[in-house]
């Protein structure tokens, strides 16, 4: 075996070794007090590891007989994900400073490090073996997450929620790979497999397989009907897991999908998996919107939130082309920035008052200004309204979508679009909440500590920023090259 | 890039914001200055740019757009921060400027919040300036949509009555507006060049090129219509008017009926009649019967309302109405009367709400059956009231004249019965604008004191009388001058109806 192969892993090498600095340093500091470093600590290992894995290039082949490929495209995706977990980490430290968690921070950034060691093996995988264990590795730690308010009677449900759907999906998903596995001719590299999909053999069983395994990924991204999960998992969990939950695991779930669906079964692109997922869109939009309508509890909303945001992800899937893969990049990288601003408002706002209601924020401005600034922007920017990024991401989707001029595409961008006048109502009912209602303000003025307005910056500035500077989404679309398409026909 | 005069236009706003961002809403003297200075240099470089835009004309130079500038913005998608102005653009420009800066002196005493309510409205003008120096479609969606949202915190924060639903109407109705616009827009784009060549977003390039598959633009025709339709308060998309109108403060009708209901037509004949001018005549029948039951549908509907700003608002309906109308006629000398049916709207229009919110703040209702004999107790505003009513109703020597004046010559023209049977009916909104007007003057200005507690009010303040002058200066100017408008505007729409007539 030649060892230099494990040179071309550099991300998730890096990773590893962040992980286990954190680990040790954290072993080694017994009491509470050597432990305040470990927060700064892992923060700033990993914001160089994340500029490490951003400046050094792809070696640009695979390795490890082709199982492994880590290309210029999946190098953005890990840096878009490390963005997302950098601000979970700094959202994080007020929570973690708290005294039932004090002892275990360092457990919590361990969980973090190894679910998106597995999230960056889901997106290099070119071999299911290998991608199975991404993804398990990507989706158990995340139970231990979520149970991780070891007093509070909701996490624990939350956290056996969020395994037994985990494992079924799994499940679901080991199922629609043993019918591949049968047609393969006993290969599970995507090269092999693609190989053997032919436009012209439309069998049943390919057809069991692609619902298998888009039921599978489904789940792990929340696509109606596999979203049930969701709202009352993300209820539960500590609010600075739900914000990693709603942005990270779902980016790199979005972004395994895209791979394994153009990649292995790009040769059925039309003839089977577009209408799938065509239907699956409009329903994960439109579901998603109609119920966070309802929903007063913050965390809820925001889950159904990012359900239906999902769906406006995956639209990037119905582009299987550059600018199809490039915009959904961006969707999600807006996204990330976004959705973590509202968490930081969100997460702030609990951590003080525990107050997660939208009732709860009537007034808002009145005593916290700016975290209602911030909180607006993050609703405009995902309900697509410009200046900010949320309206270039969804144009750019949009864009992308409706280039092949075929009007069943027209019409999905039509629902789409439909769908975020109603997305733009229950945005909106938080910004009335906020700035409208005239009742006084429920949450006393507070201090913000250092790192959540270091997160809630990062955030505005994304907001503000990444869609007036083309730059971000020009890296999108200059990091994926051709070759990426090679299988679809 | 900045060499460029029309870029400043968006400049200036946006440092009006960041001026703001550094004032606190106590320190109302600092927002003040930022606001005068501001609006005041807007309107400075808006008359700056006319009389030079003129005399460029003047000297020869007949290119379709002047002062051109593009600069790749996403280069993939060859979006360009393009801007380019025809005459319509300089005029609309400068209607802008007006009325920003009356607005300015309008809202002089808002509260609470002064700070946000003129970052909001600072939003708002910057999308509005954008929008009309943008020949780039995708940048002119862009600051389209900057200018819609401010609009519900401006109604929901600073607005009065039912101000949570005007707001959330309008702000959804007009952004599902956008949605179909922006479906037409991206139709458009992806067949915005012969095949094999490039795509654009660029308005001239696509006009050029005039490659829209003609199978593909009547429905692209409707969606951009629509799209652009509902905020030029269409039958049957003008129910956000009425309410967002009378719920809104004063500063924001007046830039709301005075230049935000201009962008949908502009956006109407700029994009859907100039790039698709095939399915503009075949369709344009079906809006024609919409834009026709506005007009004669908001006059009729402006005689029953008691509100002043209800009143109003369902007159902007007829009005606007109108200038789709017009607009819909497909030739240069009604198109040319719409666009002064444009200008003379927003003018008169945003006087209007202005007066109806120095009334409502003195009185504090706003319904005409509570008040009566206001000429004796504050003279100024009366008569100013009744300026705004005569241009309203069209006398001559005002805007609203020459305006529906030359709409009535141009819509003539179209010989067959279709065309003249609404143009009959359109004509007779015009008594019917009388009946509204005439009834509240009469029953607001003229007669014996209503409520004898409405004696000790004050006539207009200094910055009122600042602002309404303003206004009266322009209309009464657009009224006795026409001429120099009508002939930049036909100039301007020469390329548009070239592309009508070749597509016939």
């Amino acid at each position: 075996m030649d060892y230099s192969q494990f040179g071309a892993m550099l991300p998730e090498l890096i990773i590893l070794g962040i992980f286990l600095l954190v680990f040790l340093a954290d072993t080694f500091s017994a009491d509470g007090s050597s432990k305040k470093f470990l927060t700064p600590f892992a923060a700033v290992l990993f914001l160089l590891g994340t500029v490490a894995i951003w400046v050094v290039p792809s070696c640009g082949e695979a390795v490890f007989g082709g199982m492994y490929f880590d290309d210029a495209a999946g190098r953005a995706m890990k840096c878009i994900l490390n963005c997302g977990v950098f601000i979970c980490m700094l959202q994080a430290a007020k929570w973690v400073e708290s005294d039932e968690m004090k002892m275990r921070k360092g457990e919590f950034f361990e969980l973090l490090l190894v679910t998106l060691f597995g999230m960056y093996l889901m997106i290099s995988a070119r071999h299911f073996l290998l991608f199975i264990i991404g993804l398990e590795s990507a989706s158990l730690p995340i139970a231990a997450l979520v149970a991780f308010n070891k007093n509070r009677y909701e996490s624990h449900e939350a956290a056996v929620k969020y395994i037994l759907t985990a494992v079924f999906s799994s499940g679901i998903l080991l199922t629609g790979l043993s019918f591949v596995y049968a047609f393969s001719g006993g290969s599970l590299y995507f090269s092999d497999i693609a190989a053997q999909i032919t436009t012209g053999e439309m069998s049943g069983l390919l057809l069991c397989a692609l619902a298998f395994v888009l039921a599978g990924i489904g789940f792990k991204l929340s696509l109606v009907p596999f979203h049930l999960w969701t709202a009352d998992v993300y209820q539960g969990a500590p609010t600075s897991v739900t914000a990693y939950l709603s942005v990270v695991s779902k980016g790199a779930a979005a972004f395994a999908f895209f791979i394994i669906f153009v990649q292995v079964f790009g040769q059925v692109y039309s003839a089977a998996w577009e209408w799938m997922m065509y239907a699956v869109i409009i329903a994960t939009i439109t579901v998603g919107n109609l119920f966070a309508m309802r929903q007063k509890n913050m965390k809820r909303f925001m889950a159904f939130s990012s359900v239906s945001q999902a769906g406006y992800i995956m639209l990037g899937s119905m582009a299987a082309n550059q600018l199809g893969l490039a915009s959904m990049m961006f969707y999600i990288f807006v996204y990330v920035v976004s959705n973590l601003g509202a968490f930081a408002v969100i997460t702030s706002i609990e951590n003080r008052t525990g107050l997660v209601s939208m009732d709860d924020y009537k007034g808002l401005h009145k005593s916290n200004p700016y975290m209602a600034v911030a909180m607006t922007l993050a609703m405009f920017s995902l309900a697509g309204i410009p200046p900010f990024a949320g309206f270039f991401s969804k144009i750019l989707i949009f864009t992308s979508v409706t280039g092949s001029n075929s009007m069943a595409l027209y019409m999905l961008v039509l629902i789409a679009l439909i769908n975020t006048i109603i997305s733009l109502y229950y945005y909106l009912l938080v910004v009335k909440a906020m700035w409208i209602s005239a009742d006084e303000p429920k949450i006393a003025p507070f201090r913000s500590g250092t790192c959540e307005r270091l997160s809630l910056g990062i955030c505005v500035l994304g907001i503000v920023f990444m869609g007036l500077v083309s730059c971000v989404y020009q890296y999108c679309v200059s990091s994926v090259g051709e070759s990426f398409f090679l299988a679809l026909n | 890039m900045f060499g460029n005069i029309l870029i400043w236009f968006v400049i200036i706003p946006v440092l009006m914001m960041a001026g703001l961002g550094l004032c606190r809403n106590s320190g109302m003297k600092a927002i003040r200055a930022v606001m005068v200075v501001g609006s005041t240099a807007l309107l400075a470089l808006a008359i700056w740019l006319c009389v030079d835009f003129l005399s460029l004309r003047a000297a020869g130079n007949d290119a379709e757009m002047l002062y051109t500038g593009s600069w790749m913005w996403y280069s993939p998608l060859n979006i360009h921060l393009a801007v380019g102005v025809d005459g319509i653009s300089v005029l609309m420009l400068m209607l802008s400027a007006i009325i920003v800066f009356a607005g300015t002196f309008a809202s002089w005493k808002i509260s609470p919040l002064p700070k946000n309510f003129f970052l909001w409205f600072a939003l708002l003008s910057t999308g509005v300036f954008g929008f009309f120096i943008s020949i780039d479609m995708f940048t002119m969606f862009m600051f389209y949509e900057v200018a819609l949202i401010p609009m519900y915190l401006l109604i929901g924060v600073w607005g009065t009555g039912r101000k949570e639903y005007s707001a959330m109407k309008l702000t959804l109705m007009l952004m599902g507006g956008s949605a179909f616009l922006m479906l037409g827009l991206l139709g458009i784009y992806w067949h915005s060049a012969p095949a094999g060549g490039e795509l654009t977003w660029n308005i001239l390039e696509i006009a050029r090129n005039n490659a829209v598959d003609p199978s593909w633009q009547g429905m692209l025709f409707i969606f951009t219509f629509v799209g652009f339709g509902v905020l030029g308060a269409m039958f049957p998309f003008h129910t956000w008017s009425p309410d967002g109108h009378a719920c809104a403060p004063t500063a924001v009708s007046m830039l709301h009926a005075g230049v935000l209901m201009k962008l949908g037509g502009y956006g109407c004949f700029r994009i859907a009649i100039y790039l698709l001018p095939q399915a503009a005549n075949e369709l344009a029948w079906i809006f024609i019967i919409l834009t026709g039951i506005s007009v004669v549908y908001g006059a009729f509907s402006a005689c029953v309302q008691t509100d002043l700003k209800y009143i109003n608002a369902y007159s902007s309906v007829s009005h606007c109405g109108m200038v789709l109308f017009a607009l819909l006629m497909l030739n240069q000398t009604a198109m040319t009367g719409a666009i002064m049916q444009m200008l003379s709207h927003g003018l008169m229009t945003a006087l209007f709400f202005a007066l109806i919110g120095m009334i409502y703040g003195r009185t504090h209702t706003r319904d005409i059956r509570q008040m009566g004999g206001l000429m004796q107790i504050m003279p100024y505003l009366g008569v100013c009231y009744m300026i705004a009513g005569f241009a309203s109703l069209g006398l001559p020597g005002l805007s609203g004249f020459v305006a529906e004046m030359t709409i009535f010559v141009g819509a003539w023209e179209n010989g067959d019965f279709f065309h003249r049977a609404f143009v009959v009916a359109a004509t007779c909104s015009i008594v019917i604008t009388a009946v509204y007007i005439l009834r509240v003057v009469g029953k607001l200005l003229l007669g014996p004191v209503h409520d004898d507690h409405h004696r000790q009010l004050t006539d207009a303040g200094w910055f009122e009388r600042f602002s309404t002058v303003t206004l009266i200066v322009s209309i009464a100017g657009i009224g006795c001058f026409p001429n120099w408008i009508s002939e930049t505007i036909q100039q301007s729409f020469q390329p548009i109806v070239a592309a009508i007539q070749n597509a016939l």
